[in-house]
């Protein structure tokens, strides 16, 4: 029994952290699962390896996507990055790219992740602080300045207001005079965990869940080598969970979105091989890479038998991984490029497509320059010194490895009967289960810290208490009424007939249930903002408000 | 960063429960670390209210006055602290609330420390810190606060 360490004068018993005591208890993974000293040929007797693990690049998938892997590719190494106004963003994404980056992942301030203008009193304080702000299709223009889009494929990090951005990006793509089925990129647009993890979400699910299926829709046809969602655990671990939750939520919410989209009247081979996935890459090495593996299983599976999908690239699990920001401490802050180290190479063992490596820096700020650079340089020698690249999902066949890929499977399919039984993932968020079950689990680990039963490097073992030391980003608090003064300069300067027409547009697609993507192309070439599209659809589908209990 | 409250009086006259609200003010919508120290606060016996995400400062002093807190604890990760904060416990104070105690923490760089005390914050808790520590801090300062406004 873990109990709260902080002479409670209630009874421990009452506690919410059940789990054995320290001594008596067996090693487990992080996500508690009990782990033996030795794993043999008689721990996965029943697995088929035909049947389970086919081929790398052929069904169930267990073992890749592609059947030449790294040789035939190496993944995406990808940064986030975003901060202040649209050319620091720029300079940041050109220096990426100088540097051999081979994509680029932007990330929005929160006034944008919520969708309110810089000028709104909310913002205040918060313009181009943790992302760069976008208030109009001007600000989206001077980010990809002299950055050809059909040769660079673009992440945003965007949910609520996703169709709205990707409506910009393909503006910004006409007046390039690029073609949108040249355009490649994704946008995460996942709304699901949004309520459960993330929490920028704006509208209720159900309206939410349209917006979606009309991008699926608008995309399938218009611009169809955009993934039009990156459905995403990275946030849920973050936010708390084990890695079997991680794993669970994150396939029940990709069920949701396949589900939707069906019943929009899309057939499942249309949309799904354009549905991407987002993971979260932790500390326990090997459950990690088991992890991968049996989402891939699963995904193929569940597409091929419950779906009825035929295509291969339905039943392909494609993911990003982003190594774990939880995991990197303000103490000792040069450790976490050990830490960024080795959970990058578990995500290049675990097949991913693309990854993110956070930098030292994590716990300060955004990060600087020269901190990034080094989280770059760290995917660069797993890629090119260290020869993992060379042969196709080495662990395959590794009893331990297997066994922990078929647990990890039951476990998550524990999940998904608990989920079902409660008549889905929107009745599980609407009731609070998973939002429970994610919290729990982030305050079960606190007190394993507190208790030291969980150790974390330099913070609850082998301190030393000397100040960080290392210089921080810092972000010019001008960024904000620079932003202001060009919010104001383009609604000066654009045509306000053609804008009030445009949202007027807006509305009515959005009462009418027409595919909201032509209206929001529409409101974004006549410069309408942000927040003035926010709030037409505000009006029209209400705000979500989450219940507030701990 | 600043996590030693200096040497407080004994915790006698600790009469009513020591009632706190966690809050998150403006848009950060990183609610991991709110969730887990009002759970730790309530755990360590404080009657706890969480106000839930993107509160205005005046929702925060609104819900400090309803509550009749002896803690504000704010938690902001989104670096607009330096907006945030100084104007939340100056709301506060003109509401009246000349005792209540304000605490912060979160992604607060250390060398916004200074400015964040000199706006009136009690005690700053970065990333890692221990909620033990943090109980013992509230305890403190409430402590403190109370055998004050007692000698006032
Ligand atoms: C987890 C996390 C997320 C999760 C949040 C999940 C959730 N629901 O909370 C996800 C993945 C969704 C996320 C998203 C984003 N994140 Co984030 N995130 C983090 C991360 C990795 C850990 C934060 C955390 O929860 N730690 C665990 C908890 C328990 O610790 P804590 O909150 O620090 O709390 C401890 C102490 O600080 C203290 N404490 C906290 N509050 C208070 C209050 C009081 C009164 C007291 C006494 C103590 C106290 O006690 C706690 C116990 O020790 C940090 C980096 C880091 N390692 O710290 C970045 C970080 C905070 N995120 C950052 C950013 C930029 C974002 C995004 C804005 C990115 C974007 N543009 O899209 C989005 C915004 C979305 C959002 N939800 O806010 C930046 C912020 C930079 C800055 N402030 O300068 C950071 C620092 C990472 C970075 N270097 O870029 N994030």
């Amino acid at each position: 029994m873990i109990s709260p360490p902080f002479g409670s004068g209630r009874d421990p018993a009452e506690g919410t952290a059940p789990g054995p005591a320290v001594a008596e208890r067996e090693p487990t993974t992080l996500s508690g699962i009990p782990v033996q000293l030795v794993y043999t040929a008689e721990d996965v007797s029943e697995l088929d390896p035909r049947r389970d693990l086919g081929t790398p690049g052929s069904y169930p998938f267990t073992r890749g996507i592609h059947a030449t892997m790294y040789r035939g590719r190496l993944w995406t190494m990808r940064q986030f990055a975003g901060f202040g106004t649209a050319e620091e963003t720029n300079e940041r994404f050109r220096y990426l790219l100088a540097e051999g980056q081979t994509g680029l992942s932007c990330a929005f301030d929160f006034p944008t992740l919520l969708g309110y203008d810089s000028d709104d009193p909310r913002a205040e304080g918060e313009v181009g602080r943790l992302g760069v702000a976008v208030d109009t299709l001007a600000d989206m223009e001077r980010l990809f300045e002299g950055i050809p889009l059909d040769r660079v494929s673009t992440s945003f990090t965007i949910n609520s207001s996703a169709e709205i951005i990707l409506a910009m990006y393909l503006a910004v793509a006409e007046k390039q005079g690029v073609p949108w089925d040249k355009v490649r990129g994704t946008v995460q647009n996942d709304i699901l965990k949004e309520y459960t993890a993330q929490k920028t979400y704006i509208f209720p699910p159900r309206p939410s869940l349209r917006i979606i299926t009309d991008m699926f829709a608008f995309c399938a046809e218009h611009v169809p080598n955009f993934n039009t969602i990156s459905i995403s655990g990275y946030h849920i671990r973050e936010a708390g969970a084990t890695a079997v939750q991680e794993l669970a939520f994150t396939l029940a919410d990709g069920f949701t979105y396949v589900e939707e989209g069906m019943r929009a009247g899309l057939p499942v081979d249309r949309f799904a091989p354009r549905l991407s996935f987002f993971f979260d890459v932790h500390n326990d090495f090997f459950e990690e890479i088991a992890k991968f593996r049996a989402a891939r299983r699963i995904w193929a599976r569940v597409l091929k038998e419950r779906y009825g999908a035929k295509d291969p690239r339905s039943l392909r699990l494609r993911f990003h991984a982003q190594t774990a920001g939880v995991t990197l401490t303000a103490q000792q802050p040069e450790n976490n490029v050990v830490r960024v180290a080795l959970q990058a190479l578990a995500a290049v063992l675990g097949g991913c497509q693309s990854l993110h490596t956070n930098s030292m820096d994590e716990a300060l700020a955004l990060p600087t320059e020269t901190a990034v650079r080094t989280a770059l340089r760290t995917q660069q020698i797993i890629a090119y010194e260290t020869g993992v690249t060379r042969t196709v999902d080495p662990l395959g066949g590794s009893y331990y490895v297997e066994w922990l890929t078929s647990e990890m499977e039951r476990r998550a399919e524990d999940y998904f009967r608990r989920i079902d039984e409660q008549g889905g993932v929107i009745a599980a968020i609407e009731n609070g289960f998973v939002q429970r079950e994610i919290a729990d689990a982030a305050y079960r680990y606190q007190l394993a810290l507190a208790s030291g039963e969980e150790k974390v490097v330099g913070v609850n073992v082998f301190r030393d208490d000397e100040p960080a030391g290392v210089p921080i980003l810092r972000i010019d608090p001008e960024v904000e009424s620079r932003q202001i003064a060009r919010l104001r300069e383009v609604k000066r300067t654009r045509e306000n007939r053609r804008v009030r027409q445009a949202l007027a547009e807006l509305e009515r697609a959005a009462r009418s249930g027409a595919n909201l993507m032509p209206p929001v192309l529409e409101c974004v070439r006549a410069y309408c903002t942000i927040q003035e599209m926010d709030d037409v659809l505000r009006d029209v589908f209400g705000v979500y408000e989450e219940d507030v209990s701990i | 960063m600043d996590a030693k409250a200096e040497d407080a009086p004994a915790m006698a006259g600790e009469a009513r429960p020591i009632r706190v609200v966690v809050a998150k003010p403006g848009l950060d919508s990183h609610d991991r670390g709110a969730k887990v120290l009002a759970r730790a606060l309530r755990d360590a016996g404080m009657e706890v209210i969480y106000t839930g995400l993107h509160r205005t400062p005046e929702e925060i002093v609104r819900a400090a006055v309803d509550e009749d807190a002896d803690v504000v604890c704010l938690s902001l990760l989104s670096g607009a602290h330096p907006v945030l904060v100084p104007k939340i416990v100056r709301l506060l104070r003109e509401a009246g609330l000349t005792e209540t105690v304000v605490m912060l923490g979160g992604t607060i760089p250390d060398d916004d420390v200074p400015a964040m005390r000199a706006a009136g914050v009690a005690a700053v808790f970065g990333p890692g810190s221990d909620l033990s520590e943090i109980v013992r801090a509230v305890r403190e300062h409430v402590a403190r606060a109370r055998a004050g406004a007692a000698g006032a």
